[in-house]
């Protein structure tokens, strides 16, 4: 039943790992842009939210109905104003430059809110489960986590698939300057694109600090796991996305129950090793287009 | 009335100048074939009017407007579209979905995926499938039936007949009339000079990015247009082409 548990549990936080995947996904599978500052840009997600709720004293989920604006319009501005210089065949700009924002990010947070851990404080709802059997009991954030996230992806999803804007991500992504002679402006899809994962990594960011305590240096952890994610489940694949997420948080869970044996990190450890036998096995991803 | 005048247009490539000086003039209506050897410089000034070459001098004159500095993305609302050469389809859109995206950006006008697909019926029957499981001949159906859904005043159709069998292209060509009586002017890049003449109304041979013949099909000798093809002495056409 433990093993169960785990793997329920697993599942759960999967939910998390696929929503901080989700923009990173979205770049990646639009304007092959690898975005180092992703993690970060979660974490100052939250600490928006932190400061939303300071000042109006909402609740944080209810502050999302400001931080995901704010968030959707910098990624917005930031793409028009300086990641769109970057974009080219050669990664190395694009992979520098955001690596230097995620410096700057984590160094802003620093001066402005201190080193001190936050968490976002959702009340009584935060301990409180579902107990599904005796050993099996599932908490609602980490529920409300996992809904929102396949909400999120199935939106994108049906933006992807249904939508004029989703046939010109998928157009720009195949060939820009193909794309540029149906009347497509790439340079501004790419900054909607941007808006849009800054947004849904707004979100995670959120969540994260609902279900645990965050600081300023904790970007590049959950860069890390985002990373993990879009891969195993296949870069550019929205529900490759929510795969990969939920395989992660599967392997965490797991690889945790050998905690007991071998100690702290055995959760992380086995994700990562996850990680390498897919892309070890499957480059392209699980659910990911094989290259041609 | 010219659609479109082009003045001593230079164009290339980082240091590699591929157009010295083009005046080309096409009048709305007509079907101008633009013919050419490899290399000749005729891919290079349909990406240039297309606006995916910058021009490096000269002037395009578009219905009265310089063109010349228009973004690619904007020539399409102008009215210009262009049908790449090697077709350029999206792999990841069905071929329902390569048509409509061509009207992203597009004026308005009798083409839209009904008219589109009374023109090409042959792609009816496909228009759910990934557009990259056609045929070479159904994928060239799909690139100019693309270009069409903008509503274009200009379509620019560089080598349709480029790796198709000879029975699919004269099926194409069977189909460019169309073009023509929905309003559009025709701007056709081949190297299949037969095919191409039979079509155009007049035409404009390059040589090595300069124009070599200007004139209309039954007004210049075969042995003209081959001179100016090759880059032979005026006259010597004759014996090239015997």
């Amino acid at each position: 039943m433990e093993w169960l548990n785990a793997i329920v549990q697993g599942i759960m936080l999967g939910g998390l790992f696929a929503l901080f995947a989700t923009g990173l996904s979205l770049a990646f599978g639009v304007m092959r842009f690898v975005n180092l500052a992703h993690g970060d840009l979660a974490i100052l997600g939250a600490f928006v939210a932190v400061s939303v709720i300071s000042a109006t004293g909402l609740n944080p989920f209810v502050s999302l109905v400001i931080v995901v604006p704010v968030m959707l319009a910098a990624g917005y501005a930031l793409q028009l104003g300086a990641f769109n210089f970057t974009i080219s065949p050669d990664p190395l700009p694009s992979i520098l430059v955001t690596f230097g924002l995620g410096i700057v990010i984590q160094n802003v947070l620093l001066e402005t809110y201190s080193a001190d851990s936050r968490g976002l404080d959702v009340g009584s709802i935060e301990i409180e489960s579902i107990r599904v059997t005796d050993a099996i009991a599932i908490g609602w954030i980490p529920l409300i986590t996992l809904v929102v996230a396949v909400a999120v992806l199935g939106a994108l999803q049906l933006v992807l698939s249904r939508t004029s804007l989703g046939r010109a991500f998928r157009a720009v992504s195949d060939d820009p300057p193909t794309a540029r002679l149906m009347g497509i402006n790439d340079r501004n899809l790419y900054a909607v694109a941007m808006g849009i994962a800054f947004a849904t990594v707004a979100v995670a960011g959120v969540f994260l600090g609902i279900r645990q305590s965050f600081g300023p240096l904790d970007g590049p952890a959950q860069l890390l796991y985002a990373f993990e994610a879009v891969v195993i489940g296949g870069l550019g694949s929205v529900w490759g996305t929510l795969v990969g997420g939920l395989l992660l948080g599967v392997a965490h869970t797991v690889g945790g129950q050998f905690e007991v044996t071998y100690g702290y990190g055995s959760g992380p450890l086995v994700g990562h090793l996850v990680f390498l036998v897919v892309l070890a096995t499957r480059p392209s991803g699980l659910l990911g287009r094989r290259a041609e | 009335m010219t659609l479109l005048e082009v003045r001593g247009l230079d164009a290339g490539y980082g240091d590699f100048q591929a157009l010295f000086g083009i005046d080309v003039n096409v009048a709305e209506g007509e079907t101008l074939a633009m013919i050419g050897a490899n290399g000749a410089g005729k891919t290079t000034f349909l990406r240039v009017l297309a606006g995916q070459v910058p021009a490096w001098a000269g002037s395009i004159m578009f219905d009265g407007t310089d063109i010349a500095h228009v973004k690619a993305h904007r020539r399409v609302g102008l009215g210009i579209a262009l049908v790449p050469e090697g077709r350029m389809l999206f792999g990841s859109l069905t071929v329902r979905e390569n048509l409509i995206i061509g009207a992203h950006a597009g004026r308005a006008g009798r083409w839209n995926l009904d008219t589109v697909l009374d023109v090409f019926p042959l792609i009816r029957p496909l228009l759910d499938r990934p557009s990259h499981v056609l045929s070479g001949g159904e994928q060239q159906s799909v690139a100019i039936g693309r270009a069409l859904m903008s509503n274009p005043r200009l379509i620019l159709l560089d080598e349709v007949s480029l790796g198709l069998a000879p029975v699919v292209v004269k099926s194409l060509y069977e189909a460019l009339p169309a073009l023509s009586e929905g309003g559009a002017t025709v701007l056709l890049v081949e190297q299949d000079i037969g095919q191409a003449l039979e079509v155009a109304s007049r035409l404009v041979c390059l040589l090595e990015g300069r124009v070599s013949l200007e004139g209309k099909p039954d007004g210049v000798a075969r042995s003209d247009i081959t001179a100016a093809y090759f880059g032979l002495p005026a006259g010597s056409g004759s014996e090239a082409s015997s």
